[in-house]
């Protein structure tokens, strides 16, 4: 018996990946609306993260003639345990019992959902589908660490590996047939010359032309020869693949998370915070390959801080914003030169600012900061009035309304809504 | 489905009467010099008693040993087959296979990305095991085993697929008229290749709504009684252009406008179809009046793809009665011949009894009847009414009852279906053993009635009405083309033959009335009729798909 064992593990396994990515195209709708109460329940912990999806079946069904329910059916059953012939039962509510239509038995689960889970990368397309970063004019840093080879035609030295076999016989072709012509148009007209001496029948000149046959055969043979020995393959014949080494442009981003510490800034009020930098950590990472974070937090004086200190530590005391900005703006002038780094800024806080302390804000945004920005993000977390540096704050809005945002979050559902509106892609 | 390993004690004692392993691993390869490997050779004449192999975990060559034995025991039960061609894949992979129904290339299309999700949704949460193997209708027979089976598994779904499967493929006689099984995976690869390129000119969307269409129509894309002609890939290609523009002629013809000579008054009511026609997508391809020749040949696609599956459709239950009927009897076999331990028996038979468990009707386990426990059940009832048959098996089945039980189960296995090997075969004992009984819904009266049991007054109720239930055109509505109407508005009338009052399931015969209409072109009829009356009408013309698509763009406005 003919038979054969083949191992195909190492095959490519994703072989349905394209009709994964087309299920999900085709019902983006349902996706983005089950994502987007998706996040609304997540904790912060594991926003990166796939999400199971359902889908009413209804809607993902395929129809095709069936029969319903109704009319005379009969369906056999096994398993009987009392019935006899001739017992009548009350017709079971709701379905099952006889569907009669060979799909009763479809999927066991009835009307259910379908269920299915999105991988985290899917998960993160569909949150951020038809987000943008405004201000995209990408400052482009050709830092030459990273190349990516590209092929580039073909050239005359290279490594065996990248020899090309047909381009070099085609070379070679091509010499043969040039270095071969003129010997080949003597060839073909000795050989017409003989053919006509062959031919002719004239009985006087039959000597004469024997020896020009001869001479002629001599002559064919020896053209014959400078043929052959054009070389079949030469030296100069061989091509190789050329590949350039291509410099990527690697673009940089740095994000500056602000954060008021104050005594007023409660553990979920900072949670939320969190999360809406979270948020657009994730976002920037989808868009610039490097990005670095700066965090600075501040009461009546800014510091920066690591990740873990920005968020859990706890100060107490008055708030003056000015001095993040004004730390922001000497961290740039630092190390973040602006023509070398796309910039973005979130700040977070609940609203509280000394009085005087918010035209101070607006004027070195306004002059210092705006300028060098993508764009500055602000959220104010609370439930109650606005205060003075909301109204600062407004006025910038109105100025710059291309680079400067602002939305109130009241609590964690508003966290994505407020994001989304943020970052919504602006038709122009 | 994760499957405990076999107890390794039992394979550590066996070891040391055995003798070296190697012997058995180099036998196989013997028996094929042989004239004629007739009548157990293996067991007698060998002198030391030892296994294939050991151990659960599989090897290359453990496999090949484990082949050429089953492949010897087959032989002997007279299994003719296609070569065979086992193919090692992972649990991701089974599922890509699983998820394109079971074609080994496929076109692209968002439903078998659905199968994929659900299949991979149910595998990750464990509701459900992959299944072990999966097994082409094709020359040489491939058939996928999955690496994370154990040894016993392997040889387990060797037997099944390989000679189980594979020789029903080759000798029933559905598959021999209506699958060419050396045809079918180049023909799918050229499909596969042709909707591809469809994508490229004419869009993803467009091919994808068209094919939509296709999938919705494809129960009715079979021809049930002509034997279609032979497929083959190369064929295909060649006459497809010549193809694309023959057929474009016929049907501009069909819809000529200019004016001929007068017809007769009889001739104009002359009806086309002139006779109904029941292979709806075979209708289109050759004449619908709007479509573009490349989406002819897609109809064309999805009408052959079809085609190649239904025989499968209609042997579902002898088809895993076969196999499971086969792996039983070639492993016990095996086992008789001391040529695998106990431990691996043991592994086995719960594998097996997995496989043809039957939960009852009022668990909520029950999925319909199981036809793997049906098919088996009923093979192996075959051979014992063959070999020791009782009086009722003499009365019942007069015609097998102390034959030849081999001879009886190939004529069986070459010349049914499901429904009429059931109406053929399904014994009394069958019928008892299942306990099955027959319910009466009539929508009339209030109660539900048992029509049948398992005893002597229901089990020619019960066999008839088993096969029915079997019976691909009792599960489907009956439904054919009847009439166009070519000096009119070029409507599609179908006509819809009702059979005790069982109406078609409305929501879905709305939808797919849709899809035909976008293939026709044109307004679409349906009627249900029964005994003559039009019980039922469901039109779908231009108008009602513009009301449809204003309605879902106004309620995305207010979404």
């Amino acid at each position: 018996m003919a038979f054969m064992i083949i191992d195909r593990r190492l095959n490519g396994k994703h072989k349905s990946a394209v009709n994964r990515q087309r299920f999900l195209r085709r019902y983006r709708s349902h996706i983005k609306e089950a994502v987007s109460d998706a996040i609304k329940k997540r904790s912060i912990t594991d926003i990166e993260r796939g999400e199971g999806i359902s889908i009413p079946r209804k809607d993902v069904s395929e129809p095709t003639f069936r029969h319903g329910r109704g009319g005379r059916q009969q369906q056999i059953f096994p398993g009987n345990k009392e019935f006899v012939t001739g017992d009548k039962i009350k017709r079971p509510s709701g379905g099952g019992g006889s569907g009669g239509s060979g799909d009763a038995s479809d999927s066991g689960e009835g009307e259910d959902d379908f269920v299915f889970e999105l991988t985290q990368d899917e998960f993160l397309d569909f949150m951020f589908a038809d987000l943008e970063l405004p201000n995209l004019v990408k400052k482009q840093l050709m830092k030459t660490d990273s190349y990516k080879l590209i092929k580039g035609g073909y050239t005359n030295e290279g490594i065996p590996a990248r020899l090309n076999i047909l381009q070099s016989l085609r070379s070679a072709n091509a010499r043969r047939i040039a270095l071969g012509g003129a010997t080949r148009k003597k060839i073909r007209e000795a050989e017409q010359k003989l053919e006509e001496l062959q031919a002719d029948t004239d009985v006087d000149a039959k000597e004469k032309n024997s020896t020009r046959i001869e001479k002629l055969n001599e002559e064919l043979e020896r053209l014959h020869r400078r043929i052959k020995h054009i070389p079949f393959l030469d030296d100069f014949d061989l091509k190789y693949n050329n590949v350039i080494a291509h410099p990527t442009p690697s673009t940089s981003a740095v994000m500056f998370c602000l954060m008021d510490v104050s005594g007023s800034m409660t553990q979920d009020i900072k949670d939320m915070a969190k999360r809406f930098f979270i948020l657009l950590y994730l976002f920037l990472k989808r868009n610039y390959q490097k990005i670095e974070v700066v965090f600075v937090r501040h009461h009546t004086s800014a510091t920066e801080v690591d990740e873990e200190e920005f968020f859990y530590s706890r100060e107490t005391g008055g708030t003056i914003v000015s001095s993040a900005l004004k730390l922001m703006h000497e961290v740039i002038a630092d190390r973040y030169p602006a023509n070398d780094w796309n910039i973005y800024a979130a700040q977070a806080s609940d609203g509280d600012n000394w009085a005087d302390d918010s035209p101070l804000c607006r004027d070195i945004l306004v002059n210092k900061i705006l300028p060098k920005v993508q764009y500055f993000t602000y959220v104010e977390i609370t439930p109650r009035d606005h205060q003075a540096l909301w109204y600062a704050y407004e006025d910038i809005a109105q100025g710059f309304s291309d680079r400067f945002a602002m939305q109130q979050i009241v609590d964690a559902d508003d966290i994505y809504p407020v994001f989304h509106d943020l970052f919504e892609r602006k038709t122009s | 489905m994760s499957k405990p390993k076999a107890p390794s004690g039992t394979s550590n004692s066996e070891e040391e009467y055995l003798g070296a392993p190697n012997n058995q691993e180099d036998n196989p390869e013997k028996t094929p010099e042989k004239p004629t490997p007739t009548v157990k050779p293996r067991a007698s004449s060998q002198k030391h008693k030892g296994f294939i192999a050991e151990g659960s975990e599989w090897t290359f060559e453990n496999l090949e040993a484990y082949e050429s034995e089953i492949a010897r025991v087959a032989e002997n039960y007279q299994l003719d087959t296609y070569p065979n061609q086992i193919e090692i894949i992972s649990a991701e992979q089974m599922m890509d296979a699983y998820s394109s129904t079971g074609m080994p290339v496929g076109y692209h299309h968002w439903s078998f990305g659905k199968q994929f999700l659900s299949t991979e949704q149910n595998y990750r949460r464990g509701h459900m095991g992959l299944a072990y193997e999966l097994v082409i209708n094709s020359n040489p027979c491939i058939a996928y085993l999955m690496e994370e089976n154990t040894l016993t598994m392997q040889a387990l779904v060797i037997a099944h697929a390989c000679f189980g499967h594979n020789s029903f493929f080759k000798g029933n006689y559905l598959f021999k008229t209506w699958t060419d099984a050396s045809a079918i995976v180049n023909y799918l690869l050229f499909a596969k290749r042709y909707i591809a390129d469809c994508e490229q000119r004419y869009g993803v969307e467009v091919v994808e709504g068209l094919l939509d269409s296709c999938h919705a129509l494809m129960n009715y894309g079979v021809d049930r009684y002509r034997r279609p002609s032979p497929i083959s890939a190369e064929k295909e290609q060649l006459r497809q252009a010549e193809r694309e523009e023959y057929l474009q002629r016929q049907v501009n013809d069909l819809w000529r406008t200019i004016p001929k000579k007068e017809k007769s008054a009889e001739e104009s009511v002359r009806r086309f179809p002139a006779e109904p026609q029941e292979n709806f997508l075979y209708f289109i391809e050759k004449n619908a009046p709007l479509l573009e020749p490349w989406e002819r040949e897609v109809v064309r696609i999805v009408r052959k793809v079809a085609q190649y599956f239904y025989p499968q459709r209609q042997t579902k239950v002898m088809n895993e009665g076969w196999a499971t009927f086969w792996h039983y009897t070639i492993l016990n076999t095996l086992y008789d011949e001391k040529l695998v331990s106990d431990g691996f028996m043991f592994e086995f038979l719960q594998s097996h009894t997995n496989v043809i468990f039957q939960p009852d009707f009022d668990t909520p386990y029950y999925n319909g009847i199981n036809p793997y426990t049906l098919g088996f059940k009923m093979f192996s009832d075959i051979r014992r009414v063959c070999e020791n048959p009782t009086e009722e098996d003499r009365q019942f089945l007069p015609d097998i009852a102390g034959t030849n039980w081999l001879d009886t189960l190939h004529q069986a296995m070459q010349s049914y279906k499901d429904e009429s090997f059931i109406l053929q075969f399904l014994s009394p004992q069958v019928i008892r053993d299942l306990k099955l009984f027959c319910i009466l819904d009539d929508d009339k009266k209030s109660e539900i009635e048992i029509s049948a049991i398992h005893d002597e007054h229901g089990y020619n109720f019960i066999r008839e009405q088993l096969a029915h239930q079997h019976n691909l055109s009792a599960q489907e509505p009956n439904i054919q083309i009847y009439s166009v109407d070519l000096r009119g508005n070029r409507s599609l009338t179908l006509h819809h033959k009702q059979r005790d009052r069982i109406p078609l399931d409305q929501d879905d015969a709305k939808e797919v009335m849709k899809h035909l209409h976008r293939l026709w072109g044109f307004d679409v009829h349906l009627k249900s009729i029964q005994d003559g009356n039009t019980t039922a009408e469901l039109v779908c013309t231009e108008d009602t798909l513009k009301q449809e698509v204003s309605d879902a763009v106004e309620s995305d406005l207010y979404d």
